[in-house]
């Protein structure tokens, strides 16, 4: 008599409680689990800051694996990770842009490093603590669906996964709210330590990213001039990497009305400041796209575009240039959209897919 | 869980306590659970355990009792050897220099580079050739009267390679240099006689020989001047302050008995699995090589090297195949370093990071080996392909 295969799956652990009780969840629902810890590239001697995997964070996860009973291994990418994610984040900067290096980190390093070792390893599935949900529609498609808790919805960040990835991939604990996951971590008993929920990037170590920057690409500070929407100087600034879109402190200047850092001229080295009413933008143009789906649902649709991991999602129309490029049209102007930052656009619960900001315009 | 049955392969990190030993250390947790400083019955019964010990691992190296020091293991025993004999030569005849080879344990050599740096020693590395294994003519050509100590390691962790050290020691005796050999891994499998070999002192530890972790112990040949490195009490004949671990001590005692009881036919037994494994390798996969020495090295001991194979990858891998094997390079933490020892031995870092350690023991069938040898080709294949595609 032929037993049942027991499905096997790698759960990517980070000695969190969100990364642990979806170890646990699987264990309990008797799939053949290994637990799996990605050694991210560090700063030689910030190795105790790196918020993605301390020493510490690297034993917790080590005692919940040996807990639950299931092996667990740790995964180098140190120097993936430093010229894929560093890189791109310093290449970003280069550009003009504010990167998200963590989008990159998810797509190339955790679907793609960490994807890979579980396939090979014979799992079916790679398992995440993010809080976001896949199911499969009638068609056999798989849906990116926000997690339960909205006010802990990682969907976001998920936005560059692709049908291939959503095949392979397991999010336990979408269904449930932060406060359940807590409950849940008491119920099996697991160490829990509470990571700080700072966005900083892990490399970081708690520094600003303009230090970091001076360090290891002191060519992307160029001093150039600060200028108004009609081209008159009104100062200096440090770099165009030191400042955001948005921004008002800090520039050094002394007008009667307050200015913000309303563009950045890459080309000609200039920060662009203005008033308060020329922040608001309609539209935004965005590539290359990744659509959930593999191809957007129309030439032009509506949805819900969030502009930043941490923004309210805002109605407007996506229109739909080529399958690589769209242009969002916001229903109301909207402050303080990033090149470099991702737009994901959202149908209630569904994510459809996310772009690269590219640039914006009035209309 | 779904865990295939499992083989262990990596005795040369720790051995399983033999059940024969379990039973000897029990009754010395209590009832027998006298200090055996004291002076009441209690006591009295606790020194006699602890004599006894003594006396039969003095016997079993060929050593008398009162050259026996117990320790914490293979680790203090290496610490107490190093760092006691080096200051005891230097305040008795202001001797500087500390010659070992690139191939030490690192309670060997983290200790020699300590007295380097915090007591002003000169550490020197006496060369080891393409197998790890020390030529006496180098050694020879370096030793001086401002040698204070030669530390050569018996039998190497992580390559196997056997030195040749009643050669060694023989050099060292001429010049009146005290000589340390850490034997750590060499005592379950190669008969050991202090007097032949003419060592000065000698370590080993308790887990690699089926008894417990946590017990070692130092031989020091009588009349020879150290340094405490533990100070305090009298215990230990003055040497190494502290209650003695009376279980863990008796339960070394019987597991070295029981080891040497057995010693030649269970060598002769593993060398014929570990000649099959070496060759089912070097002639299944592709660009692999043996490291350490071909003949001289531990009867149980086979060491390889894959070119362009990630060894922590190699053994997450056989660990999911059911194998528990090790690499020198391997760490649990994920910062894998080239090895030392395979980059002493000239193995350049594309062929370093892809050590790979399978020891044999007492729980080693022929079926094992050939399970191993099924899974191994794959493994590796796999581990190559990974590496090339990401």
């Amino acid at each position: 008599m032929e037993t049942p295969r027991i499905r096997k799956v790698v759960v990517a652990m980070s000695g969190g409680v969100d990364s642990s009780v979806a170890a646990a969840l699987l264990v309990e629902q008797g799939y053949d689990v290994v637990g799996m810890m990605l050694r991210l590239w560090s700063e030689p001697g910030k190795e105790d800051l790196n918020r993605c995997c301390t020493p510490d964070a690297m034993m917790m996860a080590r005692r919940v694996a040996a807990k639950l009973g299931i092996p667990f291994y740790v995964i180098d990418v140190r120097e993936k990770f430093r010229e894929w994610v560093v890189g791109a984040f310093i290449q970003g900067y280069m550009a003009g842009m504010t990167p998200n290096p963590c989008l990159v980190c998810n797509r190339r390093i955790r679907w793609g490093v960490l994807l890979q070792q579980a396939l090979s390893l014979g799992a079916e599935w790679l398992a995440t603590g993010h809080y976001a949900r896949i199911i499969q529609d009638e068609r056999g498609q798989f849906l990116l669906l926000r997690g339960l808790d909205t006010s802990k919805d990682q969907s976001y960040v998920l936005s560059v996964l692709g049908q291939e990835e959503l095949r392979h991939t397991l999010l336990p604990i979408g269904e449930f709210t932060k406060p359940q996951v807590r409950d849940l971590a008491r119920k099996f008993g697991l160490p829990v330590a509470e990571r700080s929920e700072s966005q900083d990037l892990c490399f970081l170590a708690g520094e600003d990213y303009r230090d970091f920057l001076m360090r290891h690409a002191p060519e992307v500070i160029r001093p150039g001039l600060i200028v108004n929407r009609r081209g008159e100087v009104l100062g200096e600034h440090k770099g165009l990497a030191f400042y955001t879109i948005g921004q008002r402190k800090g520039l050094g200047i002394a007008t009667s009305q307050p200015l913000y850092v309303v563009d950045k001229d890459i080309r000609q080295n200039l920060l662009v400041v203005g008033p308060q009413e020329d922040l608001g933008k309609r539209v935004l143009h965005a590539a290359p796209v990744n659509w959930i789906l593999g191809e957007p649902p129309a030439e032009q649709f509506r949805a819900q575009v969030k502009i930043r991991y941490t923004a309210s999602p805002l109605d407007a129309t996506v229109v739909v240039e080529t399958p690589q490029q769209v242009r969002v049209e916001f229903d109301q102007p909207v402050r303080d959209i990033t090149p470099g930052q991702r737009a994901v656009f959202y149908q209630d619960d569904i994510v459809l897919g996310g772009s690269m900001i590219i640039s914006t315009s009035m209309r | 869980m779904v865990w295939q049955e499992r083989v262990y392969l990596d005795y040369a990190a720790t051995t399983p306590v033999d059940e024969r030993v379990i039973k000897a250390i029990l009754p010395y947790f209590s009832p027998n659970f006298g200090n055996p400083s004291s002076v009441h019955f209690e006591g009295q019964q606790a020194e006699a355990a602890l004599e006894e010990a003594r006396e039969r691992i003095a016997q079993a190296l060929g050593a008398k009792p009162r050259e026996i020091i117990f320790t914490s293991g293979g680790t203090e025993s290496d610490n107490l050897a190093v760092r006691g004999l080096a200051l005891a030569e230097r305040k008795r005849r202001g001797a500087t220099r500390i010659l070992i080879t690139p191939v030490e344990h690192h309670a060997v050599s983290a200790t020699a580079h300590q007295l380097e740096d915090v007591y002003g020693f000169k550490v020197e590395y006496i060369p080891v050739d393409s197998h790890g294994q020390v030529d006496p003519d180098d050694l020879r050509a370096l030793i001086n009267a401002d040698t204070a100590l030669v530390s050569v390691i018996y039998a190497n962790n992580e390559i196997g390679t056997i030195n040749p050290i009643a050669e060694i020691a023989k050099i060292c005796c001429e010049k009146n240099v005290p000589f340390h050999t850490d034997a750590v891994q060499a005592v379950a499998h190669l008969s050991l006689d202090v007097e032949s070999l003419g060592v000065t002192a000698l370590s080993l530890g308790a887990h690699k020989f089926y008894g417990p972790k946590g017990v070692g112990a130092l031989y020091l040949r009588r009349g020879t001047s150290i340094v405490p490195t533990q100070t305090g009490g009298a215990q230990e004949n003055g040497l190494r302050a502290g209650t003695e671990n009376i279980p863990l001590i008796v339960g070394m005692a019987e597991a070295l008995s029981l080891v040497l009881e057995d010693l030649d036919r269970e060598s002769e037994r593993l060398r014929t699995l570990r000649d099959r494994l070496i060759e089912g390798v070097l002639e299944s996969i592709p660009r692999a090589r043996l490291t350490g020495h071909p003949t001289q090295r531990l009867p149980n001991h086979a060491s390889f090297a894959f070119e362009h194979v990630d060894a922590n990858l190699l053994l997450m891998h056989l660990d999911h195949e059911g194998f528990a094997c090790s690499s020198g390079s391997a760490c649990k933490t994920g910062n894998p370093e080239p090895s030392e020892v395979l980059q002493a031995i000239g193995l350049t870092p594309q062929w370093a990071m892809g050590g790979l350690r399978v020891t044999l023991g007492r729980g080693t069938s022929q079926d094992h080996i050939e399970r191993f040898l099924e899974v191994l080709p794959q493994v590796v294949e796999k581990c190559r392909v990974i590496n090339r595609v990401s």
